[in-house]
């Protein structure tokens, strides 16, 4: 933190204080109120609101993996509830099995994450764009269908139950435990992706999204790193799986269909492309809106009425939500946020907010 | 035969919704992941115009594929418009979120219980023998000769049609077509308006013959297979792959399991992704490859 006498303003001085993960003073307590507010947060909370927060982690972490593969690697994957399932199906089928337990489950469904991700990432190296959605969104249906059939074949036909997981003889089944578990989970997916991305590797994903024969010419090996970002953002998806396994007790092909790929895409596209605060601002986003929706809707007079069309006004909702953000709004809440950052920053000066930079 | 006589149903099918995603990717380079909602929107606008046409049958297929062309050019200009010239990424996300808006609004308005348009329109759907041993719907039938019917319209309408040469123009090169006076955006809402069309067709005729419900949209989605192995800017390409893609679905189903319906489209694409990503007619310059 080295202060040039007589400037104003924050300069970096040093490539080390480029790269450091917080930079001023100010951050460091930020950082620290927010974790404080964390800590806090399950002693004050009701039980609903415990579970909302759990699943907000939950979906941080595939979140912040897509963002890793869509938002800086720029691969388009349109498979990203397939490996979620694998991640679930993963500790199903060895639970069920094998009785594993989750320190055995937990790497396994990694593993069998970051193989998966070879086998998604492998059309990336012929295909571009559309062609490579496709082949992710058809390999999607592959393991939905395999997962379908491991359940009708062995017959949990309407899903496979799972124990929760216990520690030194204690299972955690309460919110407060599971809220403990979730955000160290998603704290380390967050650390993991902003380790990587200051590194060589982030670098090379940039350079490669931004332009590929370019990336190329510069000594970076575009296949390689192509095939790491799946086989990286795989694995942690698939971890997203398990947990999420483990969370609900409970894994059935049906909640992994293709909507919930569109709904990690969402957060990735409602949070804002290429930035990791984007992702977590849209899991939260997009995983309270369907409750918000529904606090708004039996608020209404009538509602009795309307329960019944909760699922469809969530729906429709929910598309409208991503035609504005897509239409109206690319930069997503990030962008959002920055206009209003930079708008008070420059307040007397700037009164057109300037375009931001993408990331 | 009564095997090949399913095959040719469920091609005719296929190649009735294909036809929708070539139209819109040869022209904008845009995939419509709306489509199968689209199609089924239009089958629940029959729905719709049967309680108010109850007796005229023709009046309300005609009536409903008008409005279904309006529906059409609408989310061409309302939406698809601004995403011109956007990420592919954007483009896709954008007709996915429009098919959920659509899949909503549908809930909303009709109701997930199951409809039958048929019986709104004091319509019967006999089998018909057509050779020993084979026999179809009346309604299958029709969807076999209305797929002849787009296909030879739509072969006559690109080659020799003022409006399709300059649909052709502006798929292979948007620059230059422009600079010759060519209004893209027309052709692009007019692509979506077509594509709509024929996607709604289909819709209803599935419709009439086996119910409508809004699960329905899958099949849209899987007849973006015989769209790809065909080659994604063929028409020709999309007959092709329409036939082989429910060759494979139908024998899979009859001798393996049939589970599988559902992922045989897949298969058949990541095959063709695999082997030929550019498909059996397509332009292989389309890959953009380095």
């Amino acid at each position: 933190m080295s202060r040039v006498p007589g400037a104003s303003g924050y300069f970096r001085t040093s490539y080390a204080q480029d790269l450091a993960l917080l930079r001023t003073g100010f951050e460091r307590a930020c950082l620290a109120a927010f974790i404080v507010a964390l800590a806090a947060f399950p002693f004050v909370a009701s039980p609903f609101q415990l579970d909302l927060a759990c699943q907000v982690f939950l979906a941080s972490v595939g979140s912040l993996s897509l963002m890793l593969l869509t938002g800086y690697a720029g691969q388009i994957s349109l498979g990203h509830a397939g490996l979620i399932a694998a991640g679930a199906f993963t500790v199903g089928v060895l639970f069920r099995e094998m009785n594993a337990q989750f320190w055995v489950t937990l790497p396994a469904a990694a593993f069998v994450g970051a193989a998966l991700g070879i086998i998604f990432g492998l059309p990336s190296l012929r295909l571009r764009g559309l062609y490579l959605a496709v082949s992710t969104l058809a390999l999607h249906f592959v393991v939905i269908y395999a997962g379908g059939e491991y359940e009708s074949r062995r017959g949990f036909s309407t899903g496979i139950v799972i124990d929760p997981p216990s520690l030194g003889g204690v299972s955690i089944s309460s919110g407060r435990a599971w809220y403990l578990i979730l955000l160290i989970a998603a704290a380390a997916a967050l650390l993991i992706c902003r380790n990587l991305l200051r590194a060589r590797t982030g670098r090379a994903w940039r350079a490669i999204s931004a332009h590929e024969t370019v990336a190329g010419a510069l000594g970076i090996a575009v296949a390689r790193y192509k095939l790491l970002a799946f086989v990286i953002s795989s694995a942690i998806t698939a971890v997203a799986g398990a947990l999420f396994a483990y969370y609900r007790g409970f894994v059935s092909v049906e909640a992994f269909s293709l909507f919930l790929t569109v709904q990690y895409l969402a957060m990735v596209i409602v949070g804002g492309m290429g930035s990791l605060l984007g992702a977590i601002l849209g899991a939260t986003f997009i995983t309270i809106f369907p409750y918000v929706i529904e606090g708004a809707l039996l608020a209404l007079p009538g509602a009795q009425s309307l329960a019944g069309l909760l699922f469809a006004v969530n729906y429709a909702a929910f598309g409208l939500v991503m035609i504005f953000f897509l239409v109206l709004e690319p930069l997503g809440l990030v962008g959002i946020w920055r206009r209003v950052q930079s708008y008070f920053l420059l307040w007397p000066y700037a009164r057109r907010s300037p375009t931001g930079g993408r990331r | 035969m009564q095997l090949i006589a399913n095959i040719i149903v469920l091609a005719a099918i296929y190649a009735l919704l294909a036809c929708g995603y070539v139209l819109i990717y040869r022209v904008s380079r845009v995939m419509n992941m709306a489509h199968g909602e689209l199609s089924v929107l239009g089958a629940y606008l029959l729905f719709a115009t049967a309680s108010l046409f109850a007796n005229h049958p023709l009046t309300a297929i005609g009536v409903s594929a008008v409005l279904s062309i309006a529906v059409g050019v609408l989310v061409y200009v309302l939406l698809m418009r601004k995403m011109t010239g956007e990420m592919v990424l954007a483009a896709i996300l954008t007709t996915i979120a429009i098919g959920i808006l659509l899949r909503g609004l549908i809930v909303l308005i009709w109701s997930a219980a199951q409809q039958h348009p048929l019986e709104a329109l004091h319509l019967s759907n006999p089998p018909i023998e057509i050779v020993a041993g084979a026999r179809i719907s009346t309604c299958a039938a029709l969807i076999v000769l209305m797929t002849a019917l787009v296909y030879g319209g739509l072969f006559t309408f690109l080659r020799f049609g003022r409006w399709g040469v300059r649909m052709r123009a502006a798929g292979q090169n948007p620059l230059l077509a422009s600079q010759r006076g060519i209004n893209l955006h027309a052709i692009y809402a007019l692509a979506w308006a077509l594509s709509t069309f024929t996607g709604s067709i289909a819709g209803m005729l599935i419709a009439l013959d086996s119910g409508l419900d809004q699960t329905m949209a899958v099949i849209g989605l899987k007849a973006f297979a015989p769209a790809l192995v065909g080659g994604l800017d063929s028409l020709a390409g999309a007959l092709a792959g329409a036939f082989i893609v429910a060759g494979a679905e139908v024998l899979a189903i009859h001798y393996i399991n049939p589970l599988l319906s559902d992922v045989v489209p897949f298969l058949v694409i990541i095959a063709t992704l695999i082997v030929r990503p550019w498909g059996l007619f397509g332009t292989r310059e389309e890959l953009d490859r380095v």
